[in-house]
C-alpha cells in the first residue's frame, strides 16, 4: 500500500500544500491578517488560463506564466485598493475587507464569465506518466515537486540575502521597529502580497491541472487547506507553513489508504480530529515562533 | 536642530503629552527626566512618527515632521532606540546591522559605519552570525545602539538604554553615550537614572504628567529644581 508511488504522490501533494500555505503565512506574518481572498487568487489564475487557452494560440508555458502574473497582479491590486485604506484602522476591518474582496471576486466571475465550470486546456505532460522503478508516476506530480524546490530555494535566497528579504523577516518580528529603521511599510507589504500572489498563481496551475476546469468557487478548498496547514505548522513562521503543508498531505494520504472504503467520505472529518489533537498538545502549531505577537498599528 | 512646540499627543488613555516644548541643538546631549508615565517615551515615539501629535508643531532642521510616518522621519536622519531595545530576535546580528543601514545605500559608508560599530562594540563582531534573540541583555542593548548608528543618524534618540542592565553594564552604557556625544552625535536621552544622566548631559528637561515642569543645565537643575521631590511626590500620591 505504502509504496514508491504513494510516497512520490504524497511528497507532491505536500509540495503543493506547502506552497499554498506559504502564500497565506507570508501576509499573516507581517500584518496578522488571514487573507480570506487568497483562494480567489487561484480562481483568477484559473480563469486567466481558461481565457487565454481558448482565445489565443499561446503555448501552455506562456499561458501559465501569465496566469501567475495575473494572480500576483490581483493580489497587489487588492492590497492597494482594499487593504491599504483600512490598514491603520483595525485588524477586524482588514479581516472583513478580505471577506468582501473574496465575495466581490467570486461574484465578478459569476457575472462576467459563468457559474458553470469552464474547461482549461491542459498540456500533454499533465496527462502522461513516467515509469520510475517499476511504478508509474504522473508527470504532473514530478513537476509539482520540482516547482516547489525551485520556489523554496528562490524564497530562501530572497529572504536571506537581499535587504528587502531581511526587511520582510524583520517586519514579521517587529513591524514598527522595521519602520523606525526607515523601511517603508508599503514596500514590505506590497512585496508580501506579490509573493503571496505568485504562490497562489503557481498553485492554480497545478490545482486546476487536476480537474481540468475552473469555477467561481474553486478558491474555497485551497483556502481551507492553506489555513489548516498553517494552523498545524504554526502561523508565525514560514518554516511552519512548509511543515504544515507536508503534515497535512501525509495525514490525508495515509487516511486515504488506511480508512475502510465505507468511511472514506469522512476522510476530512478524521483529518480534523488529527488537527484538533495536534492543537491540544501544540496550540501554537508544530513550529513555534520566538517572537511576541505584534502588529502594524 | 529639533524643535517641539506645544505638542499634544495621546498614547492609549494613560500617558498623554499636554503641550510640551523642547529644543535640541546640533551637537548637544539633552535628557528627558521624570518618573514612569511622565510622557518621556511618548515624546520620543511622537518625534519618531510612531505616535501622531494632534496639536502643536514639530520641526527638524527647519522642516516640519508633524504627521510624518516613521520611515519618513528615519530618512531625515532621526534614529530611535526604543525602550526594551526591540532588536529583531530571529535575525542574525549582521542582519540587524544591515537593516540599520537601510536608509544608507552607499557601500563605503556601510563599511565605515560597520568598522566604527566593531570598534565601539567588539562583542558584536564576535557574534555576527548569531540570532539577535540569543544575545544577553547587555549585548542586545549594544546591538540596538549599534543598529541605530549604522544609519549615521543626525539625531540619536535613546529610550532608557540602561534599563534592566547589571550595574557594571550601566556604567559602560553611560560611558558610551558620553563618548558618542564627544564624537559629535546629537543625542536626546530618556533616563530614570537621574544622577548618572546629569553627569553627562548639556541640558535636561524634567517631565511630569505630560508636562515639562523644569529645564536647564545640570547645575541649574541641581540648584533649583526639586528633582527628588518629583519622584517623592509621585510616591506620596501613589501611597495615599
Amino acid at each position: 500500500m505504502i509504496n514508491l508511488e504513494f510516497i512520490i504522490n504524497t511528497i507532491s501533494l505536500g509540495s503543493l500544500y506547502a506552497m499554498l500555505a506559504l502564500g497565506l503565512v507570508i501576509i499573516y506574518g507581517i500584518l496578522r491578517l488571514v487573507n480570506f481572498a487568497y483562494g480567489e487568487l487561484i480562481m483568477v489564475g484559473g480563469y486567466t488560463m481558461f481565457l487565454l487557452s481558448g482565445a489565443t494560440p499561446l503555448p501552455w508555458l506562456v499561458i501559465s506564466v501569465l496566469a501567475v502574473g495575473a494572480a500576483m497582479f490581483t493580489s497587489l491590486f487588492t492590497e492597494l485598493v482594499a487593504f491599504r485604506p483600512v490598514r491603520e484602522k483595525s485588524l477586524t476591518a482588514m479581516l472583513i475587507t478580505s471577506f468582501a474582496v473574496s465575495t466581490l471576486l467570486q461574484n465578478g466571475a459569476l457575472l462576467i464569465i459563468s457559474p458553470r465550470a469552464r474547461a482549461v486546456t491542459l498540456p500533454q505532460i499533465f496527462q502522461t506518466s513516467v515509469m520510475i522503478a517499476g511504478t508509474s508516476v504522473p508527470w504532473r506530480n514530478i513537476l509539482i515537486i520540482l516547482t516547489c524546490i525551485v520556489m523554496l530555494t528562490l524564497l530562501t535566497l530572497l529572504l536571506r540575502y537581499t535587504v528587502l528579504g531581511i526587511a520582510l523577516r524583520a517586519a514579521a518580528d517587529n513591524f514598527t521597529m522595521t519602520r523606525i529603521l526607515g523601511v517603508p511599510a508599503n514596500t514590505v507589504i506590497s512585496t508580501a502580497f506579490a509573493i503571496s500572489g505568485i504562490m497562489a498563481g503557481i498553485v492554480s496551475i497545478f490545482w486546476i491541472g487536476r480537474s481540468g476546469s475552473v469555477t467561481p468557487t474553486i478558491g474555497a478548498p485551497p483556502l481551507l487547506v492553506a489555513f489548516v496547514a498553517t494552523v498545524i505548522g504554526g502561523m508565525r513562521s514560514l518554516t511552519g507553513a512548509v511543515v504544515g503543508g507536508f503534515v497535512y498531505a501525509i495525514l490525508i494520504s495515509l487516511l486515504g489508504v488506511l480508512l475502510p472504503p465505507g468511511l472514506m467520505e469522512f476522510r476530512e472529518a478524521f483529518m480534523f480530529v488529527f488537527v484538533i489533537i495536534i492543537l491540544l498538545f501544540r496550540p501554537e502549531g508544530l513550529i513555534r515562533s520566538k517572537t511576541s505577537v505584534e502588529r502594524v498599528g | 536642530m529639533l524643535e517641539l512646540n506645544d505638542i499634544h499627543a495621546r498614547y492609549g488613555a494613560i500617558t498623554a503629552l499636554r503641550g510640551i516644548s523642547i529644543a535640541v541643538s546640533q551637537g548637544e546631549l539633552v535628557a528627558l527626566l521624570g518618573v514612569n508615565g511622565a510622557g518621556k517615551s511618548t515624546t520620543l515615539a511622537t518625534i519618531a512618527g510612531v505616535l501622531r501629535a494632534w496639536q502643536g508643531s514639530m520641526l527638524f532642521e527647519g522642516r516640519s515632521i508633524l504627521g510624518k510616518s516613521p520611515e519618513q522621519v528615519a530618512r531625515l536622519g532621526i534614529s530611535l532606540v526604543p525602550e526594551g531595545r526591540d532588536i529583531f530576535p530571529s535575525l542574525t546580528v549582521e542582519e540587524n546591522l544591515r537593516l540599520g543601514a537601510f536608509t544608507r545605500r552607499e557601500k563605503s559608508e556601510y563599511r565605515r559605519n560597520l568598522n566604527e560599530v566593531y570598534e565601539l562594540f567588539p562583542v558584536l563582531e564576535e557574534r555576527l552570525q548569531q540570532p539577535g534573540g540569543t544575545l544577553s541583555g547587555g549585548e542586545q542593548q549594544q546591538l540596538a545602539i549599534a543598529r541605530a548608528l549604522m544609519s549615521s543618524p543626525r539625531l540619536l534618540m535613546l529610550d532608557e538604554p540602561s534599563l534592566g542592565l547589571a550595574p557594571a553594564l550601566v556604567d559602560q552604557i553611560f560611558e558610551l553615550i558620553a563618548r558618542l556625544h564627544q564624537r559629535g552625535v546629537t543625542i536626546l536621552l530618556v533616563e530614570q537614572n537621574v544622577n548618572r544622566t546629569l553627569e553627562i548631559v548639556n541640558r535636561a528637561y524634567l517631565m511630569n504628567t505630560g508636562l515639562i515642569v523644569n529645564q536647564g543645565t545640570p547645575q541649574q537643575l541641581r540648584a533649583h529644581a526639586d528633582i527628588e521631590g518629583i519622584y517623592m511626590g509621585v510616591r506620596r500620591q501613589a501611597s495615599t
